[in-house]
């Protein structure tokens, strides 16, 4: 395992995050989602440099580290060149190798969005692809986007879009040749005992929780609908 | 002479464009929610400009979203970024020319980590030559199709059918420039004008007659946040950024809003609306929605592209205040028409945001 320190301290971006922070707070004065959370990048930054195996311990347990938006406004006017966004992805990368990250109700949304995005890059070939982007999950899509998908065929062929077709174009088919070879990087590089991990945590706290799981595309399970939706308000609220 | 002063920095944030030869990819975003600004693109480079454009369809995504939403670790899509380049040597072409900001934003990190951290390079060779037996160079110039269109922003001024001006009152329109935050925040010198001072889109809007509005919140997120809006319980995030910025511009009455990356123009656009639903305010004149453009839609407005065939039927925040405005020759009949003339029925109209004021 290693001190957390360390092994936070061996991933890049980590490194290329944190040139020694002077808690001036412009970080903290750019970010969106310190508008809305109860959320200092700067204390991120601060407490990561202490060095402290049980402070880090505690991040990785905690809901702050899954606040971020990863805009990276803070990298843009940090006068020491720090990142504390970069920190917050070596943070989450390590909250997850060590199964932490289901201890937090934002940790927890990890399931939704593996089973969402991190499915739909080896069924389609995209993050985002035109047949998920149902309004029942997204309603802001609003009645437009429904007669696009009510029309779909028609509306775009129109505008010159391959929908499902074979050859170049928006929302071609991605060749099963194509698709296998990305399936064999994430096996060779970790991707898929990544998403293994992430739904054998899940599972084992949706059990502690007494909430059925489903398989592994379930998206209407008793969990995923809970973390997908669950939103305690009073206690995310910025303070 | 060294340049001093402003054309001191300036000079520091020109970026290298390619003149020929693109090699395209597309965007999980774009190609999705506006898939008729692609097929915009690739008509300007094409047949107004004469340039060569190629798609490869063995791409995939770079499956940036899911990094940046840690579903996908480091080492996987540095990878996945290195068979993306390996396809586009395997056919003869150097210019990488994405069409979405996130994966612009993923190709830069990569290049400038493998630039400080040679062994994450070498690693990331090792596990595409062992999952695909593929070898990858990297590009000889990266730019954003933003960044293209704003090379050429002066040749397509000089073909342009019609001006970014007001035919009613003759003054210039009144544009807000949104830039995606991975475009030039995480490194700055890789954007035109750099993250403070951006001119890809500015650039645009001045060359083709418009007006270009400096408010307070010109350079906050639009929200997207990846996980603040892909999982419900956060999309209080991601709304609030948007409204944030369209109170901070409504003073300023915008005629429209272009923007460069794929996702903002998604959320500048559908969070009107849902802003609307929920608040019934509205930001536009008359009531109306502020329009928002991609810059593949202003360029081919300026040359007298059909709106239709563009795809701008498919905003939710309706788009034909400004066609108005600009004096465009448009069937409004034809909107909701497939192509081949049929009826398609109509959406249902929103509850507050109007329509054709």
């Amino acid at each position: 395992m290693g001190k957390l320190f360390d092994r936070l301290n061996s991933d890049v971006r980590f490194v290329e995050g944190i040139n020694g922070c002077i808690n001036c707070g412009t970080c903290t004065a750019i970010c969106p989602a310190a508008e809305v959370y109860d959320y200092e990048p700067r204390t991120i930054a601060n407490l990561v440099q202490m060095r402290d195996d049980n402070v880090i311990e505690e991040l990785l347990k905690s809901d702050t580290i899954w606040y971020c938006g990863e805009c990276m406004s803070c990298k843009t006017r940090c006068p020491r060149n720090n990142a504390p966004g970069l920190l917050i992805q070596a943070l989450r990368g390590l909250s997850i190798e060590t199964g932490l990250f289901v201890e937090s109700e934002k940790g927890r949304q990890q399931l939704s969005l593996k089973r969402m995005l991190g499915n739909s890059i080896l069924e389609t070939g995209y993050c985002v692809h035109f047949d998920h982007t149902e309004l029942s999950m997204f309603p802001e899509l609003g009645p437009v986007w429904q007669w696009v998908r009510d029309n779909r065929e028609k509306v775009l062929a129109k505008v010159g879009a391959n929908y499902n077709g074979l050859g170049p174009g928006a929302m071609r088919k991605i060749s099963k040749e194509n698709l296998d070879e990305l399936e064999k990087i994430f096996e060779v590089t970790g991707g898929m005992e990544w998403f293994e991990k992430i739904e054998s945590d899940s599972a084992r706290k949706a059990a502690e929780m007494g909430l059925e799981k489903g398989d592994a595309t379930d998206k209407k399970s008793e969990y995923f609908t809970h973390v997908y939706k669950h939103n305690n308000a009073e206690k995310h609220r910025r303070k | 002479m060294k340049p001093e002063g402003k054309k001191r920095i300036w000079s520091e944030y020109q970026k290298d464009i390619a003149d020929d030869k693109f090699y395209f990819v597309r965007s999980c975003i774009r190609q999705t929610f506006f898939p008729g600004s692609d097929t915009t693109f690739l008509k300007i480079l094409r047949e107004v400009l004469g340039k060569d454009v190629y798609e490869n369809p063995d791409h995939t995504t770079c499956t940036g979203i899911g990094y940046h939403t840690e579903v996908v670790p480091f080492p996987t899509i540095q990878t996945v970024v290195a068979r993306n380049f390996a396809l586009m040597r395997e056919k003869g072409y150097v210019n990488y020319t994405p069409s979405c900001v996130t994966s612009f934003g993923i190709y830069t990190e990569i290049l400038e980590t493998w630039h400080h951290f040679p062994e994450e390079k070498e690693k990331t060779r090792g596990y595409l030559k062992k999952a695909t037996g593929r070898e990858f160079e990297e590009p000889e110039n990266l730019a954003h199709t933003s960044d293209v269109l704003y090379k050429f922003r002066n040749e397509i001024a000089a073909k342009a059918k019609y001006k970014l001006i007001n035919k009613h009152t003759g003054k210039p329109l009144k544009v807000v420039d949104h830039i995606g935050c991975h475009y030039a925040k995480m490194f700055p010198s890789k954007g035109v004008g750099g993250a403070e001072y951006p001119q890809v889109l500015a650039g645009l809007v001045e060359a083709f007659g418009g007006e270009v509005i400096d408010y307070p919140e010109r350079r906050h997120c639009c929200g997207f946040g990846f996980r603040q809006y892909f999982v419900q319980a956060n999309r209080g995030y991601s709304i609030s950024a948007s409204k944030k910025k369209f109170e901070s511009m409504e003073p300023f009455q915008p005629d429209f809003i272009i923007t460069n990356c794929p996702g903002c123009n998604y959320f500048m656009d559908r969070w009107q609306y849902a802003l609307g639903e929920m608040e019934g305010k509205t930001y536009g004149q008359n009531g109306e929605g502020i329009p928002v453009l991609t810059y593949e839609e202003v360029a081919g407005l300026v040359l007298g592209f059909d709106p239709w065939e563009m795809g701008m039927q498919m905003h939710q925040t309706d788009v034909e205040p400004l066609l108005r405005k600009m004096g465009v020759e448009y069937d409004p009949d034809k909107k909701y028409k497939g192509p081949n003339g049929e009826d398609l029925g109509k959406p249902m109209s929103p509850r507050f945001v109007k329509e054709n004021a």
